[in-house]
């Protein structure tokens, strides 16, 4: 008896070793990376960050779609999906991310963004820019009114209702007459085009300056996420997510926090829905399945939850996976459910793992930590 | 000397089980007030009710004349009680800076409009906030661990962290739950200047103890739990003589046992 548990316990051992091996067999260059970054002097930083605007802004070229998506119309794929994912990846990286609420039904802000632009583009004929604050307005309220009553569960319980939401928002769109049912609603306006200025033309052809508009609002959403990450809030939902009751106890008000974290991740949903629908022209209920939930949920671990960096690159990597390999047409999915089970596999924790969540004495079997958190908290009652 | 802390016939249940029973307990401000008793007397559950963690069934609890039953567990904390866990509850993986400046933040009042405008009165809050972790990791000796991930600091600096957090929040009242647990000597002594210093700042303090060396060397004042109920309170010498006191920890003497 005795033996036989030992045994156990030293196979588990030395899976764990076997694991931490596979790792290091791995150059671990986000370690060094991201601690490289903070000692960079802020001047080289800006420097850095104007490099990689400017590759954003000269990424539409043909010479780029031809390495990265041969098979497809590049220009028309960052826009969506790599810019619309990116987008809700660094939204949903505010609610799952920072404040660690496991949202499993995102997408449900995103389709009330894009019905809110539908009907009003169509029915009251309201330009976009008039539709975009009231499509964020619209999403954040239905956030508030999701987050209210349900924010007091925790854990699981959270995760199965707001996968119910993502789904009753779905088949609402689905059934109801005013929404066009399945069939959806077609002939939602374009942005207004200031004359004679290409990047702002906004037609049927030229896919490119919507991409400049999703990243445009992919700056915007990226500077307010990082001052929320660093300021009390920031502080106030990784508290949160780490241990709530003791949060709660050192005078945060856990509730008010995790309900501000739901609004601001369905707002920026909201907008990006607004957005999508405002070039995709017609909407319809098939373009909101839980696997857009699933995906964008899959952007934010994968890029290493609560690293905005990370889940940028999280967000375009599935993003742009399955159409680098549209050529290979039905094993396209196929492979790109290997990629990401082999890219978890060596990277646990993320690409980049966010440094609030490294350094943790479990860190790297981020389920065993969880087991043992949880078996701690038992102890303690 | 008016009280700080007033418990008056407080009853806690779990089931059929009583943690404590009718309790009273007078902390008068500015004292270093100590609970000592037996495993499972229920000294952390003194601790949860003050803290709003768990709600009596009877009796009243106050801080200043004021009743802190039924108030969020975040307000008390703002009305000035702060705690630390006998089972460390640090956030782990926030830097040790970060874990003083979140205690801070409970006297802060900006939020999301705030910060991301970067409004003045919430930069000079920031500011404020990590000017007093920086002096609260001095006073603990920190300092030199700030960037650190509060889960990789040995026990015992976890153990201060824990009070530098606690008294980050500027509290009246500071309640301590087995600070030297697993402290070797030399830490015990400094964690003894430690919590006479907060009690010198002016901060009371009420300390659960089982070093009886930690407990007669800073207490005012002591009151021993033993199922529950309080079997003694008074001076640390007194209650070090106290025959009910020393039954409830090495067992009644057998011709004591026999007489009742």
């Amino acid at each position: 008896m005795t033996t036989s548990l030992t045994r156990g316990r030293a196979r588990v051992a030395q899976a764990r070793l076997r694991m931490a091996r596979h790792r290091a067999l791995l150059p671990d260059l986000t370690g060094p990376l991201s601690a490289g970054w903070a000692r960079l002097p802020r001047g080289a930083r800006w420097a850095v960050r104007a490099g990689v605007l400017a590759l954003a802004v000269v990424a539409p070229a043909n010479q780029v779609g031809q390495i990265m998506a041969p098979a497809s119309d590049w220009p028309s794929i960052l826009f969506y999906p790599i810019g619309v994912y990116i987008l809700l990846a660094v939204g949903l990286n505010v609610v799952v991310g920072q404040a660690g609420l496991l949202d499993l039904g995102y997408v449900a802000f995103f389709a009330i963004g894009s019905y809110t632009m539908a009907l009003l583009g169509t029915e009251a004929g309201l330009s976009f820019w008039i539709i975009l604050p009231l499509g964020i307005l619209c999403s954040a309220v239905s956030g508030l009114v999701l987050g209210a009553p349900t924010l007091r569960l925790r854990g699981d319980y959270l995760a199965i209702v707001t996968l119910g939401f993502g789904e009753i928002i779905q088949r609402s769109a689905n059934n109801a007459s005013f929404t066009g049912g399945p069939r959806g609603i077609s002939g939602i306006p374009h942005p207004p085009s200031v004359d004679h200025v290409g990047a702002l033309t906004y037609g049927v052809l030229d896919p490119r300056p919507y991409y400049y508009l999703v990243l445009a609002l992919i700056v915007v959403v990226v500077v307010v996420s990082r001052r929320l990450e660093r300021s009390r809030v920031g502080r106030s939902w990784a508290a949160i997510r780490e241990d709530e009751d003791a949060a709660e106890l050192m005078g945060v008000p856990t509730f008010r926090f995790k309900l501000w974290a739901f609004v601001i991740g369905a707002s920026i949903a909201g907008a990006a829905g607004v957005l999508f629908s405002a070039k995709t022209i017609a909407i319809t209920p098939d373009n909101f399945p839980l696997l857009l939930s699933i995906l964008v949920l899959a952007a934010v671990v994968l890029g290493g939850s609560g690293n905005l960096a990370g889940v940028i690159v999280g967000g375009f990597v599935v993003a742009w996976l399955p159409e680098r390999f549209r050529a290979l047409a039905d094993e396209r999915v196929l492979l790109f459910g290997l990629a990401l089970i082999v890219m978890m596999i060596f990277r646990p924790e993320g690409l980049f793992p966010s440094r609030r969540r490294r350094g943790a004495p479990a860190s790297g079997t981020a389920p065993v930590a969880v087991v043992e958190q949880a078996a701690e908290r038992v102890e303690a009652q | 000397m008016s009280a700080l802390l007033e418990l008056a016939g407080v009853t806690v249940r779990f089931g059929g089980v009583e943690a404590i029973s009718r309790l009273d307990l007078r902390v008068d401000e500015g004292r270093v007030f100590s609970l000592i008793g037996p495993n499972g007397a229920g000294k952390t559950t003194v601790f949860n009710v003050v803290t709003g963690v768990y709600q009596p069934v009877e009796g009243s609890v106050s801080l200043a004349q004021q009743s802190l039953l039924g108030r969020k567990r975040y307000r008390i904390t703002r009305m000035g009680v702060a705690r630390t866990f006998q089972n460390l509850r640090l956030f782990a993986r926030m830097s040790v800076l970060e874990n003083v400046m979140v205690g801070a933040d409970a006297r802060h009042r900006t939020s999301v409009p705030g910060a991301v405008l970067g409004l003045p009165t919430h930069r000079s809050e920031e500011a404020g906030g990590r000017r007093l972790a920086g002096e609260l990791l001095d006073l603990v000796g920190l300092s030199e661990l700030a960037d650190e991930a509060a889960g990789n600091l040995a026990y015992g600096n976890q153990r201060r962290l824990e009070i530098a957090r606690a008294l980050a929040t500027q509290p009246r009242l500071l309640l301590l739950d087995e600070p030297a647990a697993g402290m070797n000597p030399s830490e015990k002594q400094a964690l003894q200047a430690l919590v006479r210093s907060i009690g010198g700042r002016g901060t009371t303090v009420v300390l659960i103890e089982h070093d009886m060396s930690v407990v007669m060397g800073i207490s005012d004042r002591v009151a021993v739990l033993d199922f529950g109920r309080k079997i003694a309170e008074g001076p640390p010498e007194e209650v070090r003589r106290d025959p009910a006191v020393i039954a409830a920890y090495l067992g009644a003497p057998a011709g004591a046992a026999r007489a009742e």
